[in-house]
């Protein structure tokens, strides 16, 4: 065992951790640990754009995109968070130009801008130009051009260090966080962070479903490291189902193309988004149009033999506009479907693509540990994060606008703290909870199996609290996630060793995704109402009444040993919208 | 609506698709045995799916040490290139159907990175060399307080070299890297000629100096593994020339 001291550690480093560690690394000590090459970061497949009312193409401004964020998620949105976001989305956009970031220009030699779902004129008008991208790559070019500058500014990276663990240290009655722990791949070894602030930017957790654009390794280890730890998780019910997924695959066929003109149709050819977004249309925002498709495939005018799925069809554009605006997607299409896009429809269905909920935080990122309390040195930010910006349901480019926003305000948070903290004693033992997750995997003789009980866990994900949720199907899902946490005691490895041992870190991301899907399906089941992404068929309108509010899980630890997740809630931050109706 | 494309894809899929395929794996693991070995696998899949899938298939059903890695399973995060039948591909670009089934599709590592398991490589040199170009802009003077303006036709000019995912499949196609990992290979020279050719850069000189040494663009020998092997499809030996041009003609 190892113990390295750092001022500041961030796990990951994806778009939010590297922006993080830019300013951090400036300012402070700082150490990015990530279980992957910076690179391999799932920010680096967004395709579409980020969203800035630089108004460098038509009228815009940040006003209107607070409005669109706080209508688009549903009035879940803290109005405040929303209000920053927006406000900081122009120089945002600008830092990333000047790192290098080779956005798409205008003929004037501008950054372009194009039109992305929920994103509009004056409050809904009509939609506006407000995406900034690269192609379809504009996640790939972030990336990347955060990657150069953690170059540039010798940002010191430990890859492939897995974060396993929290460490947390109750000061004169106060949590406040010590450090971390992590497994490296490469020999095994367990390592001890000692921090004075721990930034998270470990990204999503989309794995537990089965038809998703998230990355195989986005299990969510960070949301369950600070949960194990009794910090709470927010508004976890919350997840977006975007539109267009390569049937059956889920891979992604961004939004930028419905914004660059393509449409959605059913069986019979027909433009069916006319009928339940007049205004917005194939533009609608993401959750609305979900629906949409499932309620033309479940009234059998879905396309081919099972009816499963209807298409995007781009026929009608110039192939020359295909080739500019969207070559990766095209060629998703040619190289997964054998579909030529340029005189053939694409099979889409909806995919499981992000989560709302996660480790709630307040504008500076710092990481609450119920509905006022700060956690101490302790920060999170991106899609692990939950500030909240995109409430019930985010805006298609709202989210590499939020990493680079709130990954930017956390590693300067971070880094200003612990110039001016000292650190806080590890507790007694720290590593003894991963070394013990490690031993019993590796010294296990239980019958279960990894992929077994990840299937069914992801059959069951997406059979039962997908698009449409009930009672009914949420209690199926509780049941058989229990099942399967029941099972997980009795899971083996084959790979015993302790070089890059992928068998055992595959099973403790399964540990991971089983303990999230828990707390989403137990929240979703308390969320009597339908709102943005959480879509109760029993409950099908929103209901500010009741549950205008965050939902706070706590997992809870009984004196014979027994697990449970505890609800509460946190009241959402209201500013100057009211609540209305929304509507495309 | 209905197309002679969709109708085909549809009647596949509705056909049973499976068919037996044998997997032939490099196998190395220190931890048991110095000596690397050939492992065959024999698995059920349909011919649609990726290379990836099928290593999946084996190391959840059937042999959980089998190490490799991957992430984003749809060729942009650069995870998982890998010697598929003799060339370097991406595992989850590559689909069954295209790569002679009826025979055993041999997986192995890239060449010119020391293997550490199975089908891991090293991956150290590679991003050294990476590092070593200035992969980064640099620019002199005070910034603007709006965005830097570049032409549509200027940000054309370096657009196949950002398409780059630092996957090492071109570099380990390289003979001359196999046979001198201190050549920078073709990924780096991508990288820097991204940058050489960016109207806003300023540091050209400077990279193009550092591209002048022995170990350096001039060992190129264009022999075109590099562009064969290039996944996201990007000119590699095209852009090797024009850097190579840049460094005669000091004009880029
Ligand atoms: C296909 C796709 C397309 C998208 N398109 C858009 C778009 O056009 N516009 C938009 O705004 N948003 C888009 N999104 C959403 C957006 O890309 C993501 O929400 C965002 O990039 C997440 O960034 P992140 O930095 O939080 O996480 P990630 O980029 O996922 O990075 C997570 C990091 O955490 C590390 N990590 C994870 N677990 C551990 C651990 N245990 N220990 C150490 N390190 C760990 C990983 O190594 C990685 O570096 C898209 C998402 C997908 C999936
Ligand atoms: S797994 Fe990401 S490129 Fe293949």
């Amino acid at each position: 065992m190892k113990i390295h001291k750092y001022d500041t550690v961030i796990v990951g480093a994806g778009g939010a951790g590297m922006r993080a560690a830019i300013e951090s690394t400036k300012r402070s000590r700082t150490a990015v640990l990530t279980k992957l090459y910076p690179t391999r970061s799932h920010t680096g497949a967004a395709q579409g754009g980020m969203a800035a009312a630089l108004a460098n193409v038509e009228e815009d401004n940040w006003e209107w995109h607070t409005f669109d964020t706080i209508k688009g998620g549903d009035y879940l949105v803290d109005q405040d968070a929303a209000e920053i976001l927006a406000k900081e989305a122009i120089d945002s956009v600008l830092d990333l130009e000047k790192m290098g970031l080779p956005f798409n220009r205008t003929p004037n030699g501008t950054i372009d801008q194009r039109r992305f779902g929920g994103h509009s004129r004056n409050h809904g008008e009509a939609p506006v130009r407000r995406s900034c991208y690269a192609a379809d790559r504009t996640g790939h070019m972030i990336l990347q051009t955060l990657y150069q500058n953690c170059v540039k500014e010798g940002v010191e990276f430990f890859n492939e260090f897995y974060v396993l663990d929290q460490l947390i240290t109750e000061v004169d009655g106060v949590k406040r966080s010590a450090g971390v722990v992590a497994y490296e791949l490469a020999t095994g070894e367990i390592h001890i962070f000692q921090a004075k602030a721990v930034i998270y930017a470990s990204g999503g957790c989309g794995k537990f479903f089965r038809v998703t654009s998230n990355a195989h390794t986005l299990t969510g280890d960070g949301q369950a490291a600070v949960y194990r730890r009794g910090l709470p998780l927010e508004d976890m019910e919350f997840f977006q189902f975007h539109p267009t997924g390569i049937w059956r695959m889920g891979i992604l066929l961004t939004e930028g193309a419905r914004g660059e003109g393509g449409i959605l149709r059913n069986k019979d050819g027909e433009r069916f988004m006319e009928k339940y977004a007049p205004v917005m249309k194939d533009l609608a925002s993401r959750d609305v149009v979900s629906r949409s498709i499932y309620t033309e495939i479940r009234e059998g005018r879905g396309c081919g033999p099972e009816g499963d799925h209807v298409y995007l069809d781009l026929t009608h554009l110039p192939p020359e506009q295909l080739d500019a605006k969207l070559p990766d997607i095209t060629e998703f299409a040619r190289t997964y479907l054998g579909i030529e896009p340029y005189t053939d429809p694409i099979p889409i269905q909806p995919t499981a693509h992000y989560a709302m909920g996660g480790i709630p935080t307040n504008v500076e990122g710092e990481v609450l540990a119920d509905n006022t309390t700060v956690v101490p040195g302790l920060y999170a930010a991106g899609e692990v994060a939950c500030v909240s910006v995109h409430g019930a349901n985010r805006l298609g480019t709202n989210s590499l606008l939020d990493i680079n926003v709130f990954g930017k305000r956390a590693g300067i948070a971070a880094a200003e703290y612990s110039a001016k903290h000292d650190y806080v004693e590890l507790p007694e033992n720290p590593a003894e909870l991963v070394v013990e997750q490690v031993e019993r995997l590796r010294n296990s003789t239980g019958t279960e199996r990894v992929a077994e009980i990840r299937r069914e866990l992801q059959d069951t994900m997406d059979a039962n609290v997908m698009v449409f949720r009930t009672e009914q199907t949420i209690k199926t899902a509780v049941e058989k996630i229990g099942e399967l946490r029941e099972r997980y005691r009795n899971v083996a490895i084959q790979d015993k060793g302790k070089r890059f041992n992928t068998d055992l870190l595959e099973a403790i991301e399964l540990g991971n995704l089983l303990d999230l899907a828990e707390v989403m399906a137990i929240s979703a089941l308390a969320r009597k109402e339908s709102r943005g992404g959480h879509y109760r068929e029993d409950y099908p309108n929103r209901d500010d009444v009741n549950f205008m509010r965050h939902t706070m899980a706590y997992r809870e630890v009984g004196d014979d040993g027994t697990e449970t997740v505890r609800l509460d809630y946190k009241p959402v931050v209201q500013t100057r919208y009211q609540p209305m109706e929304r509507k495309y | 609506m209905a197309t002679p494309v969709m109708d085909k894809v549809e009647a596949e899929s509705a056909a049973s698709p499976y068919i037996t395929v044998t997997f032939r794996v490099r196998r190395f693991n220190p931890e048991v045995s110095a000596e690397a070995t050939w492992e065959d696998f024999q698995l059920e899949i349909d011919p649609k799916e990726r290379v990836l899938d099928g290593l999946h298939k084996i190391k959840w059903d059937l042999d959980g040490t089998l190490t490799f890695r991957r992430s984003c399973a749809h060729g942009i995060c650069g995870s998982d290139a890998m010697r598929i039948n003799g060339r370097n591909r991406l595992a989850c670009k590559t689909l069954i159907k295209d790569i002679n089934p009826e025979k055993p599709i041999t997986v192995e590592p890239i060449k010119g990175l020391t293997v550490l398991k199975d089908l891991v490589v090293d991956m150290e040199p590679f991003f050294q060399a990476y590092r070593d170009v200035m992969p980064f802009l640099v620019t002199t003077g005070n910034e603007p307080t709006r965005e830097r303006l570049q032409s549509a036709e200027d940000r054309e000019r370096f657009d196949d070299t950002t398409k780059c995912i630092l996957c090492a499949a071109c570099t380990s196609s390289c003979p001359v890297f196999w046979n001198d990992g201190q050549y920078f290979g073709p990924a780096a020279i991508v990288n820097a000629h991204r940058f050489i050719f960016d109207s806003r850069d300023e540091a050209g000189e400077q990279r193009l100096e550092i591209l002048n040494d022995k170990d350096g663009v001039w060992r190129c020998r264009t022999t075109f593994n590099c562009t064969d092997a290039c996944p996201r499809g990007i000119e590699v030996t095209k852009a090797i020339q024009e850097v190579k041009r840049a460094l005669i003609t000091r004009r880029f």
